[in-house]
């Protein structure tokens, strides 16, 4: 996120000499943010949209107005889209083909005792 | 018309009518997030109008429904803040939808909120207790209205050079209109004496309180107050409303009774 501009202060910095708006172009889009909301039934947060946002404060705002009218959550994350590093689809093939034919990692195989229950 | 009923009418209408004027930004947003949000705000004020409605058309009795109070009362039967009914520009310049101006939306909803969560805070400890819990619910929609126009109003008024200016004028336009908040009604003195209403004198410290730290963070300075205290809540109102009215209730009163 080198490139953002911090959006709330600009002017106050600027005045005070510290800033570097005067220097450094505006963006023309705010930040791209990724958001995970917790269900009320859910343990984990789930990805379920993305959306632009001056700063984290704001996208959290930004999210509850976007991603939670209807009730779908209890909790919020939001996580700048550059922090992500994903993999790369050209490395499909090396990443993901080679577990096809390992069936054995699936706990399959085991008998289960009664008297654990459902796993 | 009992005065209690007509203290809630002026909540009822403080309600829909910025309701209104606020939905007037959706699918006209500056962003997506943000007619999002506001369009949430919108809805939050047209459910508390309509909570208010049924519990004023309950106390009139007779043929008043919540529709009916909505949809087929005139300008000078409105009760709202005169604050509530000005469009979203500042002070002239042109009513088009291209010349409306966010600062204005933000700086009045701001002054609002911060005005509404101390009034419904007050108003959970209602001898009505339909009101108390109207104003318990409408509490929490409040705290995130005040939020959301604080964060903005910091955003802005402390962002560009331009931002702040725009807000500044904002300031300048809507402070006055505050003034009426402070001058109880005869329905608000009399449902105060009751025990239904707040002593809107009595608020006036905190609001300024949350004003004068909102403005200082947003580098925004106050105005002195001066000139006409306006009396929207006793049904002297601006040209705007009549305007905003007839959009609002056009549908209603061309199809009476329309049900979907």
């Amino acid at each position: 996120m080198s490139n953002a501009q911090p959006f709330e202060g600009a002017r106050t910095e600027a005045r005070q000499g510290g800033g570097s708006s005067s220097t450094t172009p505006a963006l023309k889009e705010w930040p791209l943010w990724e958001v995970f909301v917790r269900s009320k039934q859910g343990l984990e947060h789930k990805h379920c949209g993305s959306l632009h946002a001056a700063d984290a404060s704001q996208a959290l705002h930004m999210a509850r107005d976007v991603y939670t009218r209807r009730q779908e959550g209890v909790s919020i994350w939001v996580v700048p889209s550059a922090a992500i590093t994903a993999s790369n689809p050209d490395d499909k093939g090396e990443l993901f083909d080679p577990a096809a034919d390992k069936i054995y990692r699936h706990p399959t195989f085991y008998e289960i005792p009664e008297e654990v229950g459902h796993m | 018309m009992s005065a209690i009923a007509d203290y809630i009418l002026h909540l009822a209408d403080n309600a829909v009518v910025l309701g209104q004027r606020n939905a007037e930004w959706c699918g006209h947003g500056p962003i997506l997030e943000e007619d999002l949000a506001l369009a949430n705000v919108s809805l939050d004020l047209i459910g508390q109008a309509r909570l208010l409605y049924q519990r004023a058309a309950t106390l009139l009795g007779g043929d008043a429904t919540e529709d009916s109070l909505a949809y087929f009362r005139d300008a000078a039967e409105f009760r709202n803040y005169t604050l509530l009914e000005l469009p979203h520009h500042g002070p002239l310049v042109g009513y088009a939808a291209s010349d409306r101006d966010y600062a204005t939306t933000i700086v009045r909803n701001f002054l609002y909120s911060a005005l509404m969560v101390q009034l419904w805070e007050g108003l959970t400890k209602s001898s009505d207790s339909e009101l108390a819990a109207i104003a318990a619910k409408s509490l929490k929609e409040a705290s995130y209205h005040l939020h959301h126009a604080r964060d903005w109003l910091v955003r802005l008024g402390d962002g560009t050079d331009e931002s702040h200016a725009r807000v500044q004028a904002a300031v300048d336009h809507l402070m006055p209109y505050t003034e009426e908040f402070w001058t109880p009604s005869p329905a608000e003195s009399a449902a105060a004496a009751a025990g239904v209403g707040v002593d809107v004198r009595s608020l006036r410290a905190g609001w300024d309180a949350l004003v004068n730290d909102a403005f200082a963070e947003a580098t925004v300075t106050r105005p002195a107050f001066r000139g006409y205290v306006t009396e929207g809540k006793v049904g002297v109102h601006s040209e705007h409303l009549g305007f905003l009215l007839t959009e609002m209730q056009s549908l209603a009163r061309a199809h009476p009774g329309a049900t979907w």
